[in-house]
Order: C-alpha cells, then sequence, then structure tokens
C-alpha cells in the first residue's frame, strides 16, 4: 500500500500550566468503572499531584488523565488520554480518566466537529504526556542523584539500571509537582508507540451497561424543578399570546411563563441558530406532571413579518433577510429550480462552455436531498441554576465555548462567572452544536430562582427547527467521440444552504470544469449535520460518476483510479484539496479487500470513494433483492485516517457510519407543509432497525505513518452512493431522489 | 396522587404519584433509577425498556398504577455487579458508541435470553428490531447476544 509519510516535529514547545494540586473528584463507584480487572489495579491515592492541566498523578502511582473534549460516542474519551498515556509512559490499566470541564485557560478546541479532535489534539496531547514524562523523570535525577538521560521509564515506573535504583510516579509526582516545567521536550518515534495502535476498551463501558448517570438527562441536584418550553408548531409563526389559566392550576406546577432566548437586536453567531426565540415555559416539580400541564397551556400563534438578523459568522458580519410565509414543500422545490438557474461560479478550469459544445455525448443529471432531523436518541435537555451574577450548567453540547459566550451575552454576566460542566452526549451529529436550549433553561432558571432541567419532547425535538438543509445537485459530464471525459459541470444549491465543495475531485482530474452555487432563502433554519455538506454531495457525485463510467465501458473503480492518475500527474488548477495518491489508495485497498474482480451470482455490488475532513474512505455494497425486500450482505471499506489510535474502536465508528447512512439514504426525510414538519416521533420517521442493517461490514485502514485525522464523519458520505450504484445493479433503475424507499417501492 | 407499593430490584419502594404517571417517571423522577432512559415516550425506540415479570415492556406507555404487585427489574438490578453474561457480552464486543440506547438493548436481549437461551439469528433480529440504536452499533449488538447465548 502506498502512503506518504511525513517527519513529525519531534521538538514540540509548550504551554501547559500548572494545576492546582489535590482536589479528589472520583467516587469509587466512578472509578470501578474504569478497568477491566479489579484484581490488578490500585485503590484512590491519598495525595494528588498535578503535573500539568491533563495529569494529575496520586502518591500511590494512580494516574488521572483529563479528557478535554465532550465525548459523544466517538471514544474520544478513550482515544485522547490513550495518547497522553502514550507519551507519559503510563500504566494503562493504572489510569483513570475524568471528564473536564469547559476550561479554556487549559484546554484548546473543546469541540465535537468537523472529526478534528485526533488531528488536533495530536500534538498537544502527546506533549501533556511528554512533559509530565519529562518532569518524573527529573524528580528521580534529583532524587537518586544520578543523570536524567541515564533514567528510562516504563509503564508507571522509573528506573536507573546502572544504580539499581525504581520506583514508581507516585513516589516522584510530589517533587515533580514543584520542579520547573522544561521548555522543549522529546516525542516518541511511532516505532516506539507502546499504547497507540493496540485496541483499548471504552472506558466508560460498565457505566454504560450497567445504567449509571452519565447523561445530561441524568443530572440532578437538590431542589431541582423540572421545566419545559413550548415553542411555534410552524416555521414563519411566532407567539402571539398563551392562557395558562387551567396548566398553572395542575397538580406540581410552579409556574408558567414567557421566555425570551435571544434579544432581537442580538448579533447571532455561527451555532446561535434558532428559529424559536420567544417560548412558553412551563416549570413544575416532576416530568409527567409538566407534561401534563404543557397539553394544557392553550397557545395563540401569529404569522410574523420579513425581518433582518444581524450577524457575525466568524468574523463576516451581515444583516440575513428572514422572509416571511408558511413553506411548502412543492414551492420550495419549484424555488430551488428556479435558483439553479441563476446560480454564481465557484470554480471554473479550462473552457467548460467550448467542451460543452463540442461534445460528442452530454450526460446531465439532477440529485435530490430532503430535510433530515438530527433524532440523538437523548432529547435535548440542559440543568441550569442562575443564582444572582454566578451561573451553573451541566449538560450535552457539542460548542461549549461558543455556547458560553452567547450565555454570557444573553445574561449580561462575564465568562467567568459562568461554569459548563460536560456530561455524556447521548448523541450528537451536529445538533447539539446549536444549543439554543442550554441559553432557555438558564432564563428559565433565572426567572423562577431555581435550579432547573430543561427537556425536551421527542415532539420538540424533532420539530425544534435545526435540520441537514434541503440539497439539489445537477451534474453534467461532457464525452468527445473516444469517450474522453472533456468537461465537468457542477450545479449545486440548497435551502437554505449549498453543499459544493468546489475544488474536491474530480476537480483537478477534467481539463474543462465548471462548478456552481445558489441558495434559495428560508425561513426554515438548518445547520451542521454529520460531515456536512458532504452528506449529500458525496452520494450525487459519486453516483454520477458510476453513470459516466458505465457510459465510458469502463469499470467503476478503473474510471475513478484513471481520473486520480492525471490528478496526481497533471493536476488542472492549484487549488485541488485532497491527495489522489491516498484517494487511490483507499480505492485500490477496497477492491482488494472486496474480491471486486470476482463476482457473485445473485448479489448486486456498488462501490463509492470520498475525501472529507482530512480523511479518505471507499466502500464496496453488496446487496440482494429478496421477496421485495434489500439486503444488504456485505459492506468492505477501506480508510485512510493516518495513524491509527484505537482500532477496534475505530471500527466500530465506520460500521456505525455504514449502518447510519445505509438507513438515511433509504429513509431519512422531513417535508414541511404550512411551515411545519410532517414528522415528529419515531412512529413517522423511520430509522434503520437491526433487520435493515448490513449483515456485515468489514473495515480496513491503509497502514499509515502520516499524522492521525478524524473519524466521526469520513466514513459516512460514500456509502449513499455505493447503496445506490448497486441498487443500480440490482434493479436497472438509478436512484437520484433520496431517501430512496419511495423509488424502490413497486421496483423491488 | 395516590400511594403505590412497587417491587423494584427486588426490593419495595414506596411512591406517592399521579396514577397515570408512566413507570419510567416513576423510576427516573421519583427512584433516582436514571439508567432506564426516555427516547419516544411512545414505545418506538425501545430505550425504556425493563423487565415486568421478566418480560421485556416499554416503559414510558406503562402506568405505574399497572405495576403494582409486580416484579419490575430496570438495568440497575439486573445484576448485583454488572456481570449479568449480557453485560458482560456488551463490554466483552465494546457495543456502545454514544451509550444512550444500551440499557434498553440490554434488558431486551437479557429478556430474550432468559425466555429463549439458544436464538437464531432470525429470532435475535426480531427480538431486538424494537431498539434504535442511533450511532448503529447493530451488528455488535447481534454479536454480543450470540456470545452472552453461549455464556448462559
Amino acid at each position: 500500500m502506498a502512503t506518504t509519510s511525513e517527519k513529525l516535529n519531534r521538538r514540540s514547545f509548550l504551554k501547559v500550566s500548572a494545576l492546582a494540586g489535590g482536589g479528589l473528584l472520583l467516587s469509587f463507584n466512578w472509578l470501578s468503572g474504569c478497568k477491566p480487572k479489579e484484581l490488578e489495579k490500585l485503590g484512590l491515592p491519598k495525595e494528588w499531584f498535578g503535573l500539568n492541566g491533563y495529569i494529575k498523578i496520586g502518591k500511590n502511582g494512580l494516574i488521572t488523565i483529563m479528557s478535554p473534549n465532550p465525548e459523544g460516542g466517538q471514544n474520544v474519551k478513550t482515544s485522547m488520554p490513550l495518547i497522553v498515556a502514550e507519551e507519559l509512559d503510563a500504566d494503562w490499566k493504572n489510569v483513570v480518566v475524568e471528564q473536564a470541564p469547559l476550561d479554556t485557560d487549559n484546554f484548546t478546541r473543546q469541540f465535537i466537529g468537523g472529526s478534528q479532535a485526533i488531528r488536533i489534539g495530536w500534538i498537544p496531547l502527546r506533549t501533556a504526556g511528554a512533559t509530565a514524562r519529562a518532569l518524573l523523570v527529573a524528580a528521580a535525577a534529583q532524587t537518586w542523584n544520578v543523570p536524567a538521560n541515564e533514567i528510562t521509564t516504563s509503564a508507571g515506573i522509573l528506573e536507573h539500571k546502572a544504580s539499581g535504583k525504581k520506583a514508581n510516579y507516585g513516589e516522584m509526582g510530589s517533587l515533580a509537582a514543584t520542579l520547573e516545567i522544561p521548555k522543549e521536550v522529546e516525542l516518541k518515534e511511532i516505532s516506539e508507540f507502546n499504547l497507540i495502535g493496540k485496541s483499548h476498551k471504552n472506558v466508560e463501558s460498565k457505566n454504560i451497561v450497567t445504567g449509571k448517570p452519565l447523561f445530561g438527562i441524568d443530572y440532578k441536584k437538590e431542589g431541582m424543578l423540572i421545566a419545559m418550553i413550548i415553542h411555534p408548531p410552524a416555521h414563519g409563526l411566532r407567539l402571539k399570546s398563551f392562557d395558562a389559566s387551567q396548566a398553572i392550576t395542575m397538580s406540581g406546577i410552579r409556574d408558567i411563563f414567557q421566555i425570551k432566548s435571544h434579544q432581537d437586536d442580538y448579533e447571532r453567531t455561527f451555532f446561535d441558530t434558532t428559529s424559536f426565540t420567544d417560548l412558553v415555559a412551563i416549570v413544575g416539580k416532576s416530568t409527567w406532571e409538566v407534561m401534563n400541564a404543557k397539553k394544557a397551556v392553550k397557545v395563540e400563534w401569529e404569522e410574523f413579518s420579513t425581518y433582518d438578523e444581524n450577524r457575525d459568522w466568524f468574523g463576516r458580519k451581515e444583516v440575513r433577510t428572514i422572509p416571511k410565509g408558511l413553506e411548502n414543500h412543492d414551492l420550495q422545490t419549484q424555488k430551488m429550480t428556479a435558483a439553479s438557474k441563476n446560480a454564481q461560479t465557484v470554480r471554473k478550469d479550462g473552457n467548460p462552455e467550448a467542451a460543452f459544445a463540442t461534445a460528442a455525448k452530454i450526460i446531465e443529471r439532477t440529485y435530490h436531498g430532503p430535510f433530515l432531523a438530527h433524532n440523538c436518541m437523548e432529547p435535548m435537555n440542559f440543568f441550569a441554576h442562575v443564582q444572582g451574577d454566578q451561573v451553573d450548567c451541566a449538560g450535552p453540547l457539542q460548542k461549549p465555548e461558543l455556547t458560553e459566550q452567547a450565555l454570557s451575552a444573553r445574561l449580561g454576566l462575564p465568562l467567568e462567572n459562568i461554569n459548563i460542566e460536560m456530561t455524556r452526549l447521548g448523541g450528537g451529529y451536529g445538533r447539539r452544536s446549536y444549543a439554543h436550549w442550554l441559553i432557555e433553561a438558564a432564563v428559565i432558571s433565572q426567572k423562577v430562582n431555581a435550579p432547573i432541567k430543561l427537556i425536551y419532547t421527542r415532539e420538540d425535538d424533532m420539530t425544534g427547527g435545526i435540520y441537514r438543509p434541503m440539497y439539489q445537485a445537477t451534474y453534467r459530464a461532457a464525452l468527445d467521440k473516444d469517450n474522453n471525459l472533456i468537461g465537468f459541470h457542477v450545479n449545486a444549491g440548497g435551502l437554505v444552504e449549498p453543499p459544493l465543495y468546489a475544488n474536491r475531485f474530480p476537480a483537478g482530474a477534467v481539463d474543462n470544469y465548471l462548478a456552481e452555487e445558489w441558495i434559495v432563502p428560508s425561513n426554515i433554519t438548518v445547520g451542521s449535520f454529520r460531515a456536512p455538506r458532504s452528506n449529500f454531495i458525496a452520494a450525487a457525485e459519486q453516483s454520477f460518476l458510476d453513470e459516466i463510467a458505465e457510459a465510458v465501458n469502463k469499470d467503476p473503480i478503473e474510471f475513478r483510479l484513471s481520473l486520480l492518475e492525471k490528478a496526481k500527474n497533471n493536476p488542472v488548477g492549484d487549488r485541488n484539496d485532497y491527495d489522489p495518491e491516498r484517494y487511490a489508495g483507499v480505492l485500490n485497498l477496497v477492491k482488494e479487500k472486496s474480491n471486486w474482480d470476482q463476482k457473485t451470482e445473485g448479489i448486486s455490488r456498488g462501490v463509492s470513494a470520498y475525501f472529507c475532513h482530512n480523511s479518505y474512505a471507499a466502500q464496496v455494497l453488496d446487496l440482494k433483492i429478496e421477496n421485495s425486500q434489500v439486503k444488504i450482505e456485505k459492506v468492505t471499506q477501506a480508510i485512510d485516517c493516518g495513524i491509527l489510535i484505537n482500532p477496534d474502536a475505530s471500527k466500530n465508528l465506520c460500521e456505525g457510519a455504514v449502518v447510519d447512512a445505509v438507513g438515511t439514504a433509504m429513509f431519512g426525510e422531513l417535508k414541511f407543509i404550512s411551515g411545519a414538519p410532517d414528522r415528529s416521533n419515531f412512529d413517522q420517521y423511520r430509522m434503520i432497525r437491526l433487520k435493515e442493517a448490513p449483515k456485515e461490514i468489514e473495515t480496513h485502514f491503509v497502514a499509515s505513518q502520516v499524522d492521525p485525522t478524524g473519524l466521526g464523519e469520513p466514513a459516512y458520505p460514500p456509502v449513499f452512493a455505493a447503496l445506490a450504484n448497486a441498487l443500480y445493479q440490482a434493479t436497472g433503475k438509478r436512484f437520484y431522489n433520496q431517501p430512496f424507499i419511495h423509488d424502490l417501492n413497486g421496483l423491488a | 396522587m395516590a400511594q403505590f407499593n412497587l417491587n423494584i430490584n427486588g426490593k419495595t419502594q414506596q411512591v406517592d404519584v399521579d396514577p397515570s404517571t408512566p413507570l419510567l417517571w416513576v423510576l427516573r423522577d421519583h427512584l433516582d433509577l436514571v439508567g432506564t432512559k426516555f427516547g419516544c415516550g411512545i414505545a418506538q425506540c425501545g430505550a425504556c425498556t425493563i423487565h415486568l415479570n421478566g418480560t421485556a415492556v416499554r416503559s414510558c406507555q406503562l402506568p405505574v398504577s399497572a405495576t403494582e404487585g409486580a416484579q419490575i427489574t430496570t438495568i440497575e438490578g439486573l445484576s448485583e455487579n454488572g456481570d449479568h453474561p449480557v453485560q458482560q457480552a456488551w463490554m466483552e464486543h465494546d457495543v456502545p458508541q454514544c451509550g444512550y440506547c444500551q440499557a434498553g438493548q440490554i434488558m431486551t436481549a437479557a429478556a430474550l435470553l432468559q425466555q429463549n437461551p439458544n436464538p437464531s439469528d432470525e429470532e435475535i433480529e426480531n427480538a431486538m428490531n424494537g431498539n434504535i440504536c442511533r450511532c448503529g452499533t447493530y451488528l455488535r449488538i447481534k454479536a454480543a447476544v450470540k456470545t452472552a447465548a453461549q455464556k448462559l
């Protein structure tokens, strides 16, 4: 397997600060969940020594490693501390992992999003481990009066072979914590890794399988009340008035009132999206009582007029006009078709107009993707307690740092008065980046002057107004008389964001290339959804390439490889943002592992590959149609994410991406009728279930020495097209519209 | 409001709640047994699965008034030390991603194996089909049920 190799920058400058020592934050119960084998592990130490923001050494040798980022199933709570432990030379079975709170002094980018945690954390996490190790070595050198470079470390033990001296880390922790932090440390060579690259179980497994309170919705504080909200039933509506005269008399109800999550003139940043700022809040003693009272509140809604929203999107100031009206699916589709005729050129190479004018054959296809709801299994929720000018919050969210800023603006309190504790997320997929519910919870707590936990019902959640945009893309290919691809044109847009990445493959592989995009304004609010934009455009592009390959009588893998060969040897333009060699690498690997050249009677196969979020993925999907049911027999996938940190957990994540994508491609959709989503719970919104999942998924990783990149998203986008292309082989019909279930009905 | 004496995880617990309160909210709000999860509230996702006299049921649709006298088991009471064969198999296969649905999955699997210690692939699929896993860990769930069956 051809892989590129990058030399690590082994000198790493430090930006770590000392942590106040002491502070026992763990319970025994929690601790018992972290290790598989009870007998081998150490008990709790009498004293902890903080070596930096990530690491505390217990007097007995037990080590606490902080996991900086929120955990929502990506397994960073295991893999990030594992990277620290590698450079620390810690004994993994005597490491306990603790979730760090939001702490912008000690940690950077405490986000879930963009599959970036491992990529961006790679050097800082290793540096934190190496620094702590250097301090322990220095402490031992001083204690034993021997040169530091003669001391070796292994599995939490310091050793000076010449003098026969040995100590565990805990014995040196006290002195190490007082020493000056070195300005530079050596990082290990890849060949020296002991922990990275070997499978380690999820540190939270035992707590999950025994039902421990890990999630935001499980959070509880003394005197806590339960809160729920009522939001408008449709986009285009706002709260006019409400009558809670009956509801307020109901059992357990404390208060019912109106709240405003953002002031009208608030300048919104990227993740401040929320459709419904004026809400009715119901607060009471228990969830069931609040749910019942919620139904008894009579609310009147009114249509709002077109208004302007002030935005500051990563420094780009703009005023966005939000149109009035109760939108319908059919009209939205018509508007998209109209908008596509008035698109903006994003990239142009060569002379695409001439290529299409002289083409012997032109293929043109249009693809559609619906709005999607994220449907995290844990409905949106957050705990908040506002006491005077002090705010304590806890719950699941993806971008705590940004949400804290929004909350600070809303309450008019400085950031240092706000504490955000991060609980485990019962799924995120982008939805928990838009943490308007945290603001709502804090405003409610402030009003009732009590700790509250805000909980959305499933219906509140699904109709809550953050969706994957509705997309459309038209692709055109120009072929000459010898079936060479001489022109390529993509025109893509969405309501209200476009899905296009103009500099991705096949840009750079075709001499005459045109990429255009457009948007349709709307009052429907959209947001990031697992592999934003890629989750649609990969499906369209990779289905279209399959059709071109067929038109030019080439094997679909060979056709892609020939384009990648051109992009590598003779690239068009200098803005291509992919590595053709690594792209070809996953295609070659999946070809080999799936025995692509070997046909099986009754099995239809489709292939697809994509690059996003810095990692490469390719899949071959095998299916058959039996009794009018699609049965996915096997998915073989090849992934290149650089150095693999925790192989089995990585596999799990990529398997999940396949299942999630198959389900979304087959069943996922949400439409708007008079501004209201047509689905509000799982009886209407079809989710993939065990019987519909592929029977087998085989995941292969490219062996690599390149710095690691992320895995939460990259395996997801290509699956859609692998499925569409396999369905074509089985049915003779191309699948242009998601979800595929509609076009399958009657065919299969 | 009415008083109910409930037999939960082998212990008798008294609660004073509205008789229509689903057992899910009695467990979560009144007894601090939050391992049983709220997912949909309409018995479609399986996150709230518990055992009622050994049978897997959806606690979000089960009024507390219908549970008096029955033996209720939640994820917290499935085993004393978290070492029920199904829990062990879940850890062995490192099944969870976000983990939110897994208590419900485990309770469904444990009830299946209680009634049918050697289920076929099809029987596993039928039994587990009512539990949604949004992260898509279905293949590991299936493999873990098979492993647990061997251990029982």
